[in-house]
C-alpha cells in the first residue's frame, strides 16, 4: 500500500487549475448553521478525503458541490460554472459531476446495465447501443460485466456499490464525490469497493471522498480535511496530517477511530 | 419423527447436506397445515364444511338443477321448475348487454367490444403476439369506437384517424412533450371542428342532431345513434373504461401537482383534491352541468353521457390522486437523489425513476380505486341513465316476468363480480411481474 501511495502521490504529479471552488460558503437548514465559511478549492486531478465526527457536516459540504443541498452564502464554481438557482448551470454541473452514495441508491426496477445507460442516454443523448457499450466497458473496469442482466436486488452490497460507481463513471464526469461508499457494507465487501477507487484515483480522476478509511487516505489522498461542527479545522497532506495532527479535536478524532 | 434422523458424526465441516426430517408437499399436509393445524383452525374448518354443505346443495339446485332456461313468461318457468328462471335473464339479454341501442345497430356494439378486447389485450399482455402495430391500434381505438358508438360522418373519422398518425409519428421520433402537448390540443380542436363543427372545447357539445345534415356526404357515414339509448353492461364498459384509462393520468398529475414547489400549481391541487373528495358521487353527478361551466367557456352545453364521463373521471382521478401520493412518498429519497445527480431533468427523472416506482408500489391501491369507479358507475342510475341494475328494475316491472328479482340482482352481480375478480387477479399478475428480486 506504501508503494502505491508513493507511485501517486501529488508531489510528482502535475496539478491542473481548479476544478471546484467554494468560497466563504455558508448554509443553514431552518435557524441551525450547518455549514460555516467553508473555503476549499480543488484542483483538478487531486484527491481529497474529508473525514470528521458525523454530524458535523461532511455530506452537507459535498452535496451543496451538486446541489442536491442549496448554499445560501458564498460561492461554489464548478468546472467554472457558478452554482446558482438558474436551473441551466445546475444541470451543466450535475452533467460533470458523479456521486456515489452511501446507500448505493441504484435504482431497483432497472438491471444493473439499464442503471448505467438511462443517464447517457437521456442526459448524454448516446444512442443505446454506443451507452451499452460504455457500460459494458465500465462494468468491466468495477469486475462485474456478468451481472449486468441482473437486478440491483439480487447483487450483494459490494456489487451494488460497485455498480453505483460504474453507472456514474458512464457519464465521464470531471469529478466525482463519494459520501461515505463503504459506510454501509459488510467487512469483507469493503476492500472490493477501495480496490475500484483506488484504482480509479490512479488513473487521475479528480475525487473527494467522505470516509473513515484511513488505510484509503493515507494510499491516495492528496489531502484530508477534517471537519468539525460545520467548519474546517484542518487541512494537509496525509503523512503530516496523520503523524503531526495540529488542533485539539483533530487529535482527538484520530484517536478514537485509530484506537480499533 | 426423531429416530428418522441418523445420529452419524461428522468430522467438522463435513457435515453433508440432508434432506428435512419432514415431508414438504403433498395434499395431506397441506390440509394439515392449512385446515387443521390447530384447535381453532379445526373447530373453523369444521364449521366452514358444515355451512357450505348445507348452503351448496340448495344453491346449486335453484341455480341449476332445479331451474328453468326456457319459457316466455313467469309462470310457464313455474310450471317447469321449481327453481330459477333463468328463462326471464335470456330473453332480456340483448337489452341487458345494449341497453336501447337498435337492434339493425348491435353490430357496432359487438365490434366495438372485440376492437376494446383486442386493444386491452395488446396493452396488458406482455407476450401478445404483434403487440407493437396492436398498441398503435389501441391508440385510434376510442376515436374508432366513439365512431362505431355514435355513428356519423366517415369522411370526418378519417380525418382524425389520420390526425392521430401524425401524432404519433412525430411521438415516435421524440418531439419533445410541451411540443407534442400543444399539438394534440390543436389536433382535439381540429377533431371537434372535423365532427361536429364550430370551434370550441372539444367533445363538450355533441348532440346526435348535429350530425344528420352531415350524414348525407358519403357512402361511410353510418346512422347516428342518441346516447339516450346507451345502456346496460355497454353503458357500464363505456363509463368503466373511460374512467379508468383517464383517471390514471389524471390522478398523477394531480400527485405530482401537490407535491409542487410552486404554490399557484400544489394549492389548485390540493382544492380540486379535497373538494372532488368531500363530495358525494351522486352529488357530483346531479350537479354536473352547473359544476362543469364554472370550468369552460359559458354557453358549453353538455351531453348527459359526457357529463358523467366527465364526472366519474374526476372523482375517481382525486382518489386516484391521493394513492398515488402514497407512493410517492413511500419512494426512499435517495431515489430521487440519484436521479438528479446523474444530471436528469424533471421529466425523465419521474417518468423514468419515480413513477415506475410509485405506481409500482401502488398497483393494488390503483386497482382497489379502478374497481370501486367501475362498480360506482351503477350510480347513473339516479340521473336517468340506464345501467344493467336499471335495466334490472325496469325488467322488473314487466308484468310477465313479475317478481323475479332474486334472478335479476344476482346475474347483474355476477357481470360486476366477473369483471371486478379479473381486475384483481391482473393486478397480482403485474406485481409479481414487476418484482425485481429482494426486498432489504
Ligand atoms: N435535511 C436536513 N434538515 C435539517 N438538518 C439536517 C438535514 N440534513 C442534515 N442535517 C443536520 O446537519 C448536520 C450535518 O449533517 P451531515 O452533513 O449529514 O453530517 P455528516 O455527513 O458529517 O455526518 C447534522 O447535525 C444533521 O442533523
Ligand atoms: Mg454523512
Amino acid at each position: 500500500m506504501n508503494e502505491s501511495a508513493n507511485t501517486v502521490s501529488s508531489t510528482e504529479r502535475a496539478l491542473g487549475e481548479s476544478t471546484i471552488e467554494l468560497r466563504q460558503m455558508h448554509k443553514w437548514y431552518g435557524e441551525f448553521h450547518v455549514l460555516r465559511d467553508i473555503n476549499l478549492d480543488v484542483k483538478s486531478g487531486e484527491r481529497i478525503v474529508v473525514c470528521g465526527p458525523s454530524g458535523s457536516g461532511k455530506s452537507t459540504m459535498i452535496r451543496c458541490i451538486n446541489r442536491l443541498e442549496e448554499h445560501q452564502q458564498g460561492d461554489i464554481i464548478v468546472n467554472g460554472t457558478e452554482l446558482t438557482n438558474d436551473l441551466k448551470n445546475i444541470e451543466a454541473v450535475r452533467r460533470e459531476v458523479g456521486m456515489v452514495f452511501q446507500h448505493f441508491n441504484l435504482f431497483p426496477h432497472l438491471t444493473v446495465l439499464e442503471n448505467c445507460t438511462l443517464a447517457p442516454i437521456w442526459v448524454r443523448k448516446q444512442p443505446k447501443a454506443e451507452a451499452e457499450a460504455i457500460a459494458m466497458k465500465y462494468l468491466e473496469r468495477v469486475k462485474i460485466p456478468e451481472q449486468a442482466g441482473k437486478y440491483p436486488g439480487q447483487l450483494s452490497g459490494g456489487q451494488q456499490q460497485r455498480v453505483a460507481i460504474a453507472r456514474s463513471l458512464c457519464m465521464s464526469p470531471k469529478v466525482m464525490l463519494f459520501d461515505e461508499p463503504t459506510s454501509a457494507l459488510d467487512p469483507e465487501m469493503i476492500k472490493e469497493v477501495l480496490d475500484v477507487m483506488i484504482e480509479l484515483a490512479q488513473e487521475g480522476m479528480t475525487m473527494i471522498c467522505v470516509t473513515h478509511e484511513m488505510g484509503f487516505a493515507k494510499t491516495v489522498a492528496d489531502r484530508v480535511i477534517f471537519m468539525d461542527e460545520g467548519q474546517i479545522i484542518e487541512e494537509n497532506v496525509p503523512e503530516e496530517f496523520f503523524n503531526n495532527p495540529q488542533s485539539e479535536r483533530t487529535q482527538l478524532f484520530l484517536s478514537q477511530i485509530l484506537a480499533h | 419423527m426423531e429416530e428418522m434422523i441418523p445420529k452419524k458424526q461428522y468430522a467438522p465441516g463435513e457435515h453433508p447436506e440432508m434432506p428435512p426430517p419432514f415431508k414438504t408437499k403433498g395434499a395431506g399436509l397441506w390440509l394439515q397445515q392449512n385446515l387443521f393445524s390447530s384447535p381453532t383452525n379445526i373447530v373453523l374448518s369444521i364449521l366452514a364444511i358444515y355451512f357450505l354443505y348445507k348452503m351448496l346443495p340448495g344453491l346449486l339446485e335453484w341455480s341449476l338443477l332445479d331451474a328453468a332456461f326456457t319459457g316466455s313468461d313467469r309462470n310457464e318457468c313455474r310450471a317447469k321448475a321449481g327453481g330459477a328462471c333463468w328463462a326471464f335473464i335470456s330473453e332480456r339479454l340483448p337489452l341487458f348487454t345494449y341497453g336501447f341501442y337498435p337492434a339493425e345497430e348491435r353490430w357496432r356494439v359487438d365490434l366495438s367490444f372485440l376492437f376494446l378486447v383486442i386493444s386491452a389485450v395488446a396493452l396488458l399482455w406482455e407476450k401478445c403476439p404483434l403487440r407493437k402495430p396492436l398498441m398503435v391500434f389501441a391508440v385510434f381505438f376510442p376515436f374508432i369506437a366513439a365512431f362505431l358508438l355514435l355513428g356519423g360522418n366517415g369522411v370526418k373519422l378519417m380525418v382524425v384517424l389520420a390526425c392521430t398518425a401524425v401524432v404519433l409519428l412525430l411521438l415516435y421520433r421524440g418531439f419533445s412533450s410541451a411540443f407534442m402537448m400543444v399539438l394534440a390540443l390543436v389536433v382535439a380542436v381540429l377533431a371537434k371542428y372535423a365532427f361536429f363543427g364550430g370551434i370550441g372545447v372539444p367533445f363538450t357539445d355533441i348532440h346526435a342532431t348535429q350530425l344528420v345534415d352531415l350524414n348525407q356526404f358519403t357512402q361511410l357515414n353510418l346512422k347516428t345513434v342518441s346516447t339516450d339509448l346507451f345502456g346496460g353492461f355497454m353503458l357500464t364498459l363505456i363509463i368503466g373504461v373511460t374512467g379508468i384509462a383517464f383517471s390514471l393520468p389524471l390522478g398523477v398529475l394531480l400527485a405530482l401537482g401537490r407535491q409542487s414547489n410552486l404554490p399557484i400549481i400544489k394549492y389548485s391541487c390540493v382544492v380540486f383534491i379535497e373538494f372532488i373528495r368531500g363530495v358525494p358521487l351522486i352529488t357530483l353527478l346531479f350537479v354536473a352541468s352547473t359544476m362543469l361551466s364554472f370550468f369552460l367557456p359559458p354557453g358549453t352545453t353538455f351531453n348527459l353521457l359526457v357529463r358523467v364521463l366527465i364526472m366519474v373521471t374526476l372523482f375517481a382521478s382525486a382518489y386516484m390522486a391521493e394513492v398515488v401520493r402514497g407512493g410517492l412518498q413511500a419512494l426512499p429519497k435517495g431515489q430521487t437523489e440519484a436521479a438528479d445527480a446523474l444530471g436528469l431533468k424533471y421529466g425523465p427523472a419521474m417518468r423514468l425513476i419515480v413513477l415506475p416506482q410509485a405506481l409500482k408500489i401502488s398497483i393494488p391501491s390503483i386497482v382497489n380505486t379502478f374497481i370501486g369507479l367501475y362498480k360506482d358507475s351503477v350510480l347513473v342510475i339516479v340521473i336517468g341513465l340506464l345501467d344493467p341494475l336499471g335495466i334490472g328494475r325496469a325488467s322488473l316491472s314487466s308484468t310477465e316476468w313479475n317478481g323475479l328479482t332474486n334472478e335479476v340482482y344476482l346475474f347483474v352481480a355476477l357481470f360486476f363480480f366477473v369483471s371486478c375478480y379479473g381486475m384483481s387477479r391482473y393486478s397480482l399478475y403485474l406485481e409479481n411481474k414487476l418484482h425485481t428480486g429482494h426486498k432489504r
